[in-house]
């Protein structure tokens, strides 16, 4: 990449795009992962399908960013595959959470809890962005996350309140997942978008408590958070998804289909 | 027979458009009926294929016995005056 490529991707407008690009891209990425091996075919065709929701609210998120550093430039050379394919670890904006590996099915089913509860309340605030096109995408988007938030709901309830060994396997997801949600609420990531981060915290835990209460889960006690993502300061993780992700561009540029 | 281990077996009915009737389009498994109207969605709605699920689990639907087929259903191949054959219907009808 050139350098006067990195010094707009650099700019505030497109910095904070990337935010919610990459942490549905990396997200895609992880649940994808599980195309093939989950427990039983019905969820199997469930995780695949929310992956593909999330790959394609990030192919929106990257087609206007492409779209405005192209407009800038006078250029038309950045596309939705450039930003994908050709960057590397710590231009990557993403949340924390969506990075970290699988590990078993509670992991995998509060993650999507946490991120689709966060982005449909976080979306459902760019509604009233002053760009037009970013409130559309979140329009959009919001319909998705609707039906993530409630499967994933449904599985945390499942869970939580079932057997010993998913309850116990889900108390652990949920206390190791915890640092990490306070990303979402970071008040430089809202002071870009304008948007309200202690209202955003409120919805969010409220949900997030009655979901737990039913499901018979504590919110854990741990109040230190980790931070990093949105600056592109990132796990020892996201080197090895991109590296699996974008390996065929790095081997042969320009490929297609 | 369904296995201890096993999740119950659901029948999926899915209704393709307004005023038209739901039709069954498969099975699935799922512990309970709302896990079973997600799975449906999931697994028979995805291009856009219908606007209502229903779900029965299939312990609850009774078929009729294939070795009573001849019974049942052969004493109508000659009954032909119950067939509404007799009437026009008017060409902008659609779905008779």
């Amino acid at each position: 990449m050139q350098n006067s490529d990195l010094l707009l991707l650099s700019s505030v407008e497109t910095q904070k795009l990337l935010v919610l690009a990459d942490t549905s891209l990396i997200m895609a990425q992880r649940l994808s992962e599980w195309c093939g091996h989950a427990p039983i075919l019905e969820q199997d065709i469930a995780i695949s399908n929310i992956a593909l929701d999330y790959l394609g609210q990030a192919r929106n998120w990257y087609q206007l960013i492409a779209k405005t550093l192209n407009k800038r430039e006078g250029t038309n050379t950045h596309t939705e595959d450039t930003l994908a394919y050709l960057r590397d670890v710590t231009d990557f904006k993403n949340l924390l959470l969506v990075e970290l590996p699988n590990n078993n099915w509670a992991y995998t089913i509060a993650r999507i809890f946490f991120i689709s509860n966060y982005q449909h309340h976080f979306y459902t605030q760019l509604l009233t962005h002053t760009n037009s096109n970013i409130a559309a995408i979140a329009e959009k988007s919001i319909k998705e996350l609707n039906y993530h938030v409630q499967w994933s709901g449904d599985w945390m309830i499942r869970l939580g309140d079932g057997t010993n060994e998913s309850k116990q396997k889900m108390v652990e997801a949920v206390n190791n997942w915890w640092s990490y949600t306070g990303e979402f609420f970071e008040e430089k990531l809202h002071a870009m978008f304008g948007t309200n981060a202690t209202i955003l915290e409120q919805q969010w835990m409220a949900k997030t408590k009655a979901i737990f209460e039913e499901a018979t889960l504590h919110i854990p006690e741990n109040k230190w958070m980790q931070t990093g993502g949105i600056e592109g300061k990132h796990t020892e993780h996201l080197g090895f998804i991109l590296a699996e992700m974008q390996f065929l561009q790095k081997t042969y540029p320009n490929a297609t289909w | 027979m369904q296995s201890e281990n096993e999740w119950p077996l659901w029948e999926v009915f899915i209704r393709s458009k307004q005023g038209l009737d739901h039709k069954h389009v498969g099975s699935l498994h799922a512990t309970d009926a709302q896990m079973a109207l997600t799975n449906a969605r999931d697994v028979y709605t995805r291009r856009m294929e219908g606007i209502s699920i229903w779900v029965v689990e299939s312990k609850y639907i009774h078929a009729s016995n294939p070795d009573e087929a001849t019974s049942l259903f052969e004493p109508a191949n000659d009954k032909v005056y119950r067939h509404p054959t007799f009437y026009n219907l008017p060409e902008n009808i659609t779905h008779m």
